[in-house]
Formats: structure tokens, sequence, C-alpha cells
């Protein structure tokens, strides 16, 4: 989606001087979304802020009284020994989705690039995956892991492979949220690494192949390069994107068994939806929003840096 | 590889990571003790709708609710999105740059804090458990995207065709109504194409902004379906079909705008 960034960056105002009366109704025009825009992405950022220094409980729902903490609740959230181990999770969890996502992603777009009949049409089959609600491609996977009646343990028990326990076993649950995210983003990556492939020239691939370059050579020294700013600009949207799964996991573990699967966005959604503890919540939900706005610097940065280069 | 070893190894791939899919489609057709036996039946031989009679009888209100949120997402997104698009692109407007800039970054907030801050807000305003609460939250996901899209589409309308409308003696409403509107109809349809599909996959909000109280979009049906251990995998994959539909309409409608939608033309394809 913000990719649309790139674009913004790159689009040259028109220096026409205004007209009068143009820039009141300029504003008339813009009013509404701006509005909507403070209202319900400002408030909630300054809200999330002060109720993170508030005891916020469900009796503050009714009572509207919140004492302040200040920083207790921090203090909680880092004294929590779930802190930890959803930290290591969200790492873990984005590492894997993004390595392996990006790895089959880059792999496929450079195999649908080749021109044969139907790759244009099997390509956008595989755009599926992407368009569905995630919590439809978490319950078919919840579903396909079952341990008794699942499809994967059936399918290794027909090459002499014992059940795997994958949603029940603390160490499993985790590599099968991973493996169904790496299913979804699939195709994201595909789509945009297939878009920056097309446009480099062909002409350049001609060029090193008279050169005697082998087709690993000529994606080595020719492709990857020229990808460059693209699969930077890819892997930070997929990484904004991925800390802040919420849907997949929800819907094939719930953030079990025993937290196994629990990341910082689901623990932040226990803490004030299920435990009631809303400043404890707010308070991961900052520090999630201090991990996104740095990956994000980052991510506009190199969109910034790659149309300079272009 | 030649080139239809190719194709044969296209569609290959295509069958293995659409076949998660297919297993839904397969499991949804086959009645639900079949599903229960040791070694799975790999095609619906015998298939029943039994699942989908299910699916429809207790889910079926929660298509429909899906549905109005997500319609009136698109109508409220596109009634925020439309007029300011227009300003960012062909009125000169001070902090418009600024205010594009806000839109990129706000998209990358997390959704949980969003929630949160709305859930006490919605309390007091008693909207927790309303359609045009969700309506309004969901708006989040999509008015940054939809104002982009448009945004970037005005600007390449030629700049010839709204001032001649304005040199006509029509005022900006009507060149907005007249030129813009018309002229601009395949982007208007892009953004309210994927605004219905984000509203109608919206799963934090409805968990977080409904109780189950009133109504529940179709997302947290199928969560809370899941959930209780049920053995009924046959109307749980066919409640997933039928959650999907919207998007394999949307793949075969509108194919080239969801790549460039996704991309917001920043890739040239």
């Amino acid at each position: 989606m913000t990719l649309a960034a790139a674009r913004i960056l790159s689009v040259p105002q028109s220096t026409r001087p205004p007209r009068r009366g143009d820039r009141f109704v300029a504003w008339a025009f813009l009013l509404p979304a701006s509005a909507y825009v403070v209202v319900f992405f400002g408030y909630p950022l300054v809200a999330n802020v002060a109720m993170s220094a508030q005891d916020y409980t469900v009796r503050s729902f009714y009572t509207g009284d919140a004492p302040f903490v200040g920083f207790g609740n921090y203090t909680a959230v880092f004294g929590n020994p779930l802190f930890p181990a959803s930290a290591v999770n969200t790492i873990l969890f984005t590492a894997g989705s993004l390595f392996f996502q990006f790895g089959i992603g880059l792999a496929l777009a450079v195999f649908f690039n080749g021109r044969f009949l139907g790759s244009t049409l099997l390509r956008s089959l595989l755009l599926l995956p992407w368009l569905l609600p995630l919590v439809v491609s978490g319950a078919v996977w919840r579903w396909m892991f079952d341990q008794d009646h699942g499809v994967l343990n059936a399918a290794l028990r027909t090459v002499g492979i014992d059940a795997v326990p994958w949603l029940t076993s603390t160490s499993w649950a985790l590599p099968a949220v991973i493996l169904t995210n790496i299913w979804i983003g699939i195709p994201f990556n595909l789509v945009i690494l297939h878009g920056g492939l097309r446009a480099i020239p062909a002409s350049l691939h001609e060029a090193a192949e008279l050169d005697g370059a082998r087709p690993w050579q000529r994606f080595r020294h020719v492709t990857w390069p020229l990808l460059r700013p693209v699969t930077g600009i890819v892997l930070m949207l997929g990484l904004i994107y991925t800390i802040k799964v919420f849907d997949v996991i929800m819907v094939v573990t719930g953030g079990g068994p025993a937290n196994a699967t629990q990341t910082l966005t689901t623990w932040s959604y226990q803490l004030s939806f299920q435990d009631f503890a809303f400043g404890q919540g707010a308070a991961a939900g900052n520090i999630l929003i201090l991990l996104a706005s740095v990956f994000g610097l980052l991510y506009l940065r190199s969109a910034r840096a790659s149309l300079a280069a272009s | 590889m030649t080139a239809r070893l190719k194709t044969v190894a296209g569609i290959l791939i295509v069958a293995i990571l659409l076949f998660p899919l297919y297993w839904m489609i397969n499991a949804s057709l086959q009645p639900s003790g079949a599903l229960l036996k040791p070694d799975p039946d790999w095609f619906p031989a015998g298939g029943t709708l039994d699942g989908y009679r299910k699916a429809l009888s207790t889910q079926g209100p929660n298509l429909l609710s899906s549905i109005v949120v997500a319609l009136g997402t698109v109508a409220v997104s596109l009634a925020l999105a439309l007029p300011a698009a227009y300003a960012l692109a062909r009125l000169k407007v001070r902090g418009g740059p600024v205010f594009v800039f806000v839109l990129l970054i706000v998209q990358m907030i997390p959704g949980i804090v969003m929630a949160n801050a709305l859930y006490t807000v919605f309390g007091n305003l008693g909207l927790i458990d309303n359609y045009f609460g969700l309506v309004l939250a969901d708006t989040t996901a999509t008015l940054p995207f939809a104002i982009l899209v448009l945004r970037a589409f005005m600007i390449s309308i030629p700049r010839e065709l709204t001032e001649a409308s304005r040199m006509d003696g029509a005022g900006h409403w009507r060149t907005f109504f007249s030129i813009i509107l018309p002229v601009g109809r395949n982007a208007v349809v892009t953004a309210g194409l994927f605004s219905f599909l984000f509203a109608w996959a919206d799963f934090l909000f409805a968990v977080t902004l409904t109780t189950g109280q009133s109504f529940e979009p179709i997302t947290v049906g199928i969560y809370r379906f899941v959930g209780n251990q049920s053995t009924e995998w046959n109307s749980i994959m066919a409640t997933a079909v039928l959650a999907a539909v919207p998007a394999a309409v949307l793949l075969v409608v509108a194919q080239r705008r969801i790549v460039a939608g996704l991309t917001g033309g920043a890739v040239k394809d």
C-alpha cells in the first residue's frame, strides 16, 4: 500500500500562482478528511500516551477515574516475564516470515518473468492468498494443522513420519504460525519484485549473455544489483506489516499454547482486552509504535534514496 | 528449460501454493463425520451442501453485518477521500505536502494502538456495538490509501481539462462533479473496491469494538466458530469459503487494478 509513498515523493508540484479565493475552497475540500485524521489518528496516539501513564481499568469506564501512575505501567510491562518472551517471538516471527517470503517471492518473480504460455494468468492466480481475509487464511491453516485430522499430518504419515503436534506443542506452534504468514506474504513479494524485474532492460541481460555470463552470474551481477532499490522497499514494508500481525496469530493459535506464539501485538491486546489492564496495554502498544516508527523512517529514507538513484 | 516445460512447472507451483484453498473447498463440501476419519478424502466425492446450510443458518446474519459495515466504509471513505484528493492534486493548499506525508506515516501505526484508544472513547460515546462506530474505525485503514490512490490519479488528469471547465465559468464544485469524477471513474472504483475489501476483512476493530451482543462481523464469527473447539470443520470451511467470495470476485473483475493499487504506480509494470 505505502508504496504509493515513492510516487508521492516524486511528483513535481506545479508552480502556478493560486487564484484568489482558491485557498478557501481548497481548505473546504480538505477539511473533512483532515478533521477525520486529527480525530481518528491524532487523538488515539495522544490518548494512548496518556493512558499508558494511568492505572486505567474496567472501573475507570464507570467512574471516569484513572489515577496517574507515571512510569508504573512501563515498569510493570518490562518486569513481566511475558515481555521478553513476546519480544523474542516478535523477532523470530518477523525474521522467519520475511526471510522465506522474500526468498520464495523472489524465486517465483524470476520464474514468472520468463515468457511462457499462461504466465500472466498463473501469476495473477497467485494473488488470491493475499486478497483473502486473514481470518479465512488462518482458519484454513488451523484446519490443515489439526493434529489428528489435518492434511499435513496425513501427508507426513504416508511417508512414515509421526504426527506433529503443530498447534499443541510449545516448540511447534511458532513455526506453524510463521509458515502460515509466509504463505500469506508470498504474493506481495512476488508482485512487487516482478514489477522491479520488468523494469530492468532486457538488453543488459542480452549483453551479459553475449559476454558469456551463465544464468546464475547474470542474476548475481545484473539482476540483483539493479533490483536493490525494490528489494529495500519490499523488505521494509514487509517488516512494518509483519511486526503488527494480529489476525493470523489470533485465529491459528490465539497466542498459545502457554504463550508460545504471543507477540507484542497480541500481548498488548491481551493486556487490554482480556486482563482489562488498559494502561499496560497502552504501554505495550507505545513500545510497538516506537519499533514501527524506527522502521518506518528507515523505509521512507530508502524510498527517497531509491528514487534519487533512479 | 523450454517454454512448455515452464508452463507445466508454473501450473505445478500454482497448484502447490493454492492447495490450502482447494483443501478449504474440499472440506466445505464433505459431511462433518467424513472429516474425522484418520485418512482424509482427497476429493469431495459424495459431496453435500450440509456445511453451507449450517454456515448460512449460523453465520448468515454475520455475513450481512459485514456487508453493511463494508458498504458503509466505502461510502465514508470515498466521501472524505474524493474532495481531499482533489484539493491535494489540483488546488494549491498550504500544508498539502505535509498532509500527504502525515497520511504515509499514519498507515504505519499498529491497529492495536488505535483499537485500545478508540475502545475507551467509543465506550463513552455509546459507539461500541454500533455499525457507524465500526465504520468510522475501519475507515482508519482505508482513508489514507484511498486519498493517495485518488490523488495520484487526479494529478495525471490533463490540466487543460479542468482549466477549460474553469474558463467556461464552472466553479470548483461543478468541475469536481462534472469533470474529475467522470474522468476518474476507474480510480474511484479501485479505491472503493479496496475499501470494501479492507473493511470486509477487518478483524482487529471488529473483535475489540463489538461484543457480539447486537451484531457480529463475519471475521469475528469465524474466529469464535474456530475457537469453540468445534469439530464441524465442514461448516467452518463453508463459512470461510463464503467470506472469501468478495476477494475472488475482486480478483476476477479487477485484476489489473489490484496490481496498480498494490504498487500505487511506484513500480512500473
